[in-house]
């Protein structure tokens, strides 16, 4: 036992009680901490995030985007304990969506399914099929494996807004996490995506739509969640298998180019996050105009949303519609009325909805 | 030396789905501690049936897994150096997909 002890840091004690043995190293800070110590600045960090950004207002109805994976559920349940705790005075409800991908999303929704029980938050699902009249099976079957990634990240989107709708929310919060965000800034960098660049560090963005979105982990390490989840829990019930149809390869180099990062310097991530708050466009830039969708009014840079384009594509049997540069279907509808340098978002290049910003 | 292995946010995946392995491991020749070195060269051997790289990258677990020791961040006990005992719980957690 002793030695047991000993390998856990016996000689050092955690550095913010001075009392317990320290069972994790802090990313931020490199502090070495206790478990009880742990849970303690992990929710009181959330909660002055939430705070000092306002991120709510007593009364409000909050929405929570509930994938069934780690963040969200982690968010979900740190959430209503922080609304308990401090009476932020919130209506929370669980927002899922089912993109219809057999072997993934049925299997995590049913974890969603648990949480609402388990936390007693209302359950609101809305999936592809009923939105869209397609479900990602169906898409994958028609386009194959090549671009599917931008179908599915452009409708979720769109239906996350829709089920926020639903419930009548005045706020969508998602689990999007530090390293995720500080993943995403690169993304814009390598990409030259200025518009969302700008935007993507934002903790609330989208307060001049119907429903605002936030993201109280913006500062939270991954590597916390993580460890909050199974610390705390050992079970907190949490789905992780990769999407079926999900290669993300992109995506997928810059998540693994922050964790080497991370590992020499866990700051990075917090540090990426800064330089992308700090950055500032500069005024010769041409940013895309926000308008509406003429066909679904949705928000749109485009005469048609990306998302009517890519099921008017589905649906006349040209799925390669709306894929590739914005030389394409836009194009066409637009045909002269495109006002010449203005920079057309491109939305293939956003390849899995997942992170979604 | 008696050990448990768990493995979790999808490094199950690697090894036959199955999350927690109860493992019996020898020290490696003629010495008389097991670090976690040794345990993940005998892991990688002997329990990863597919895409290794997803579990390790060099000689030790890919960056975004985090390894517990006792529930313990294995960065707190010497990361490849800990050594190991009789009855450890060891548990790997992915963090590279799926939020």
């Amino acid at each position: 036992m002793e030695a047991k002890s000993k390998k856990a840091g016996a000689s050092r004690l955690c550095c913010l009680c001075n009392l317990r043995r320290p069972v994790l190293k802090r990313p931020k800070t490199l502090q070495q901490i206790c478990r009880e110590c742990f849970y303690e600045v992990f929710e009181e960090e959330i909660h002055q995030v939430i705070v000092q950004n306002r991120l709510f207002k007593s009364g409000e109805r909050v929405a929570i985007g509930a994938s069934g994976g780690k963040d969200s559920t982690v968010l979900a349940y740190v959430l209503s304990e922080l609304n308990r705790r401090h009476n932020y005075g919130l209506d929370l409800f669980l927002l899922s969506i089912d993109e219809g991908i057999t072997g993934y999303r049925d299997d995590s929704l049913e974890t969603v399914k648990r949480n609402e029980v388990q936390y007693g938050l209302p359950l609101q699902i809305v999936s592809y099929k009923d939105l869209y009249g397609w479900t990602m099976d169906d898409i994958v079957k028609m386009i194959g494996l090549k671009n599917n990634c931008t179908f599915c990240g452009v409708f979720r989107r769109q239906a996350l807004d829709r089920g926020a709708a639903l419930l009548k929310v005045d706020k969508l919060v998602t689990g999007h996490n530090a390293d995720d965000i500080a993943e995403t800034v690169l993304l814009n960098i390598l990409r030259g995506d200025i518009a969302r660049l700008s935007r993507c560090t934002s903790i609330t963005t989208g307060e001049d739509g119907p429903i605002p979105r936030c993201k109280p982990f913006k500062y939270t390490y991954e590597k916390e969640i993580i460890f909050y989840t199974y610390a705390y829990f050992k079970k907190l019930d949490y789905f992780s298998t990769e999407c079926i149809y999900s290669p993300n390869a992109y995506r997928g180099f810059a998540r693994e180019f922050i964790k080497d990062l991370e590992r020499i310097r866990p700051r990075a991530i917090l540090d990426i996050i800064k330089s992308g708050e700090d950055f500032r466009i500069a005024t010769t830039t041409k940013m895309p105009e926000q308008g509406t969708c003429e066909r679904c009014g949705y928000i749109s840079s485009q005469k048609w949303c990306k998302a009517c384009v890519l099921l008017e594509g589905l649906n006349r049997g040209l799925p390669k519609m709306g894929i590739g540069r914005p030389r394409g279907v836009n194009g066409d509808h637009k045909m002269e009325t495109k006002k010449p340098g203005s920079v057309a978002k491109s939305i293939e290049s956003k390849q899995c909805g997942s992170l979604d910003f | 030396m008696q050990l448990t292995l768990e493995f979790g946010g999808g490094l199950e995946l690697l090894c036959d789905s199955v999350k927690i392995h109860k493992v019996n491991i020898n020290f490696p020749n003629e010495s008389d501690i097991l670090t976690m070195k040794d345990l993940l060269s005998w892991v990688r051997t002997n329990l990863i049936k597919e895409r290794p790289e997803m579990f390790m990258k060099g000689d030790t677990v890919r960056p975004g897994v985090l390894v517990l020791v006792n529930d313990c961040d294995w960065e707190l006990s010497g990361q490849l150096d800990t050594t190991l005992e009789d009855k450890d719980v060891i548990v790997f957690i992915s963090t590279l997909h799926g939020g």
